[in-house]
């Protein structure tokens, strides 16, 4: 089928998504960038927030806390270093991951880091403010 | 001889025994599924990262400038030994397999003069290997208290030996676990950590290689080597799991068999005996009357 492609999402544990989607944004660390069918191949590494999917019968939104992504035109394959689906994660596990990256950002010593561990704090207070906890 | 009670006694003991192995067998091999799940569940990362390492690997054409996790160091000095090992014993000849193997490398590279570290992670290395090579050991590392290991526990020991090898403390590392073949089978495995063991170039997939990458190549390639070394890190632990609970649950098949064997022997035993002295008494009792 034109226009679809193969979306995988594996974290070190086991693998999270593996499903058809039509389209998926990726938050790239040199910028957010949307993957469509047939997108040329591209290996980039990825800083922490939402990847969004739009699966075939639905949209997905992914927290993943950095990793890399692996774009060829059949198939996106992320490389999460931590990820969970956003509908399914309880407020628990969202600030768990949020006092983990307060607590990295007392230990970020170079750009790098920094730009990492912000981007973290920043999306996932984000996801909290949605649930209006 | 035993009398009758003495081996009344036993037969009950080994009875006792063989329960309590039957158990152990039985938790085993609901520990094993377990084991093996998670095992299977963290290959398609595993596998995905060799992928992408190994084009990365194929576009490095300056050698001399790369990162030395891949191309080493350009000595091979001293020797990282990284044993991974069981918590606990009781099972068959799991943790000395390893220990084996490891005390086997050591003493070959000894031989050849070059100085050889080891990290134990795992109880049950650290013990077996404190004998020949304690002054030796220079980190030992548990996961005791850890009932299900994730991959922030390989991260850490992972994190300890690239700080190591950023200090010049070793020029090359290997990782010693056993690899879960089967249930019966488990083989003691050695895996070159540091330098990465990236396979060599195949003319053939020189297409599928054609990436572009953002951040650069080199930056992408640096990041995605140290990941690499807690994912192997990570499969080893993985692999040693299932490996643990396949020799265990063997082994205590083993015990249970033969304690069955041990209460089948004792049993005949104690029954000739009583009828030993049966007829005895009623040899006593005849005689006696007869007598009158």
């Amino acid at each position: 089928m034109s226009g679809t492609f193969r979306f995988e999402l594996v974290s070190p544990e086991r693998i999270l998504l593996s499903d058809t989607a039509e389209e998926v944004i990726v938050p790239g660390v040199e910028g957010e960038f949307t993957v469509l069918a047939g997108h040329a191949p591209v290996v980039s590494a990825i800083l922490p927030g939402v990847i969004h999917a739009k699966l075939m019968a639905s949209t997905k939104g992914i927290y993943v806390d950095g990793g890399f992504v692996e774009v060829n035109p059949e198939s996106v394959t992320v490389l999460a270093d931590s990820a969970f689906i956003v509908d399914e994660a309880d407020e628990r596990q969202l600030a768990d991951a949020l006092s983990d990256a307060e607590r990295a950002l007392d230990q970020a010593n170079d750009d790098d880091a920094l730009r990492h561990v912000t981007s973290a704090i920043e999306h996932l207070k984000g996801l909290q403010r949605k649930r209006g906890i | 001889m035993a009398s009758l009670k003495d081996l009344r006694n036993r037969i009950a003991s080994v009875k006792a025994t063989r329960k309590i192995t039957k158990a152990m067998q039985m938790v085993a091999a609901a520990k094993l599924r377990r084991a093996q799940e998670a095992a299977v569940a963290a290959r398609p990362y595993a596998q995905q990262m060799d992928a992408v390492l190994h084009n990365l690997a194929q576009g490095v054409v300056d050698r001399d400038n790369a990162s030395p996790l891949l191309v080493g160091t350009g000595k091979s000095d001293t020797h990282l030994l990284v044993v991974m090992t069981a918590e606990r014993g009781l099972c068959g000849g799991f943790n000395s397999n390893i220990a084996k193997l490891a005390r086997y490398d050591a003493s070959k590279l000894l031989d050849q003069g070059k100085t050889v570290k080891i990290m134990t992670v795992g109880r049950k290395g650290a013990d077996n290997l404190k004998r020949d090579y304690g002054n030796r050991i220079v980190e030992k590392r548990d996961f005791r208290n850890v009932r299900r290991i994730s991959f922030a526990d390989a991260q850490g020991v992972a994190d300890k030996i690239l700080e190591m090898f950023e200090a010049g403390e070793f020029d090359v590392a290997t990782l010693y676990y056993s690899e879960f073949i089967s249930v019966i089978s488990q083989k003691p495995t050695a895996f070159q950590l540091i330098p990465a063991n990236v396979p060599a170039a195949e003319s053939k997939d020189r297409s599928a290689a054609v990436y572009e990458y953002e951040p650069e190549e080199s930056v992408i390639l640096d990041h995605l080597l140290k990941r690499n070394v807690a994912t192997q890190i990570f499969r080893g632990l993985l692999e040693n799991g299932a490996s643990e609970q396949g020799a265990r649950m063997s082994a205590m098949d083993n015990a249970t068999r033969n304690a069955g064997e041990m209460i089948d022997k004792l049993t005949i035993t104690y029954n000739r005996q009583r009828q030993a002295q049966i007829t005895k008494e009623l040899i006593e009792i005849i005689s006696g009357a007869e007598a009158l």
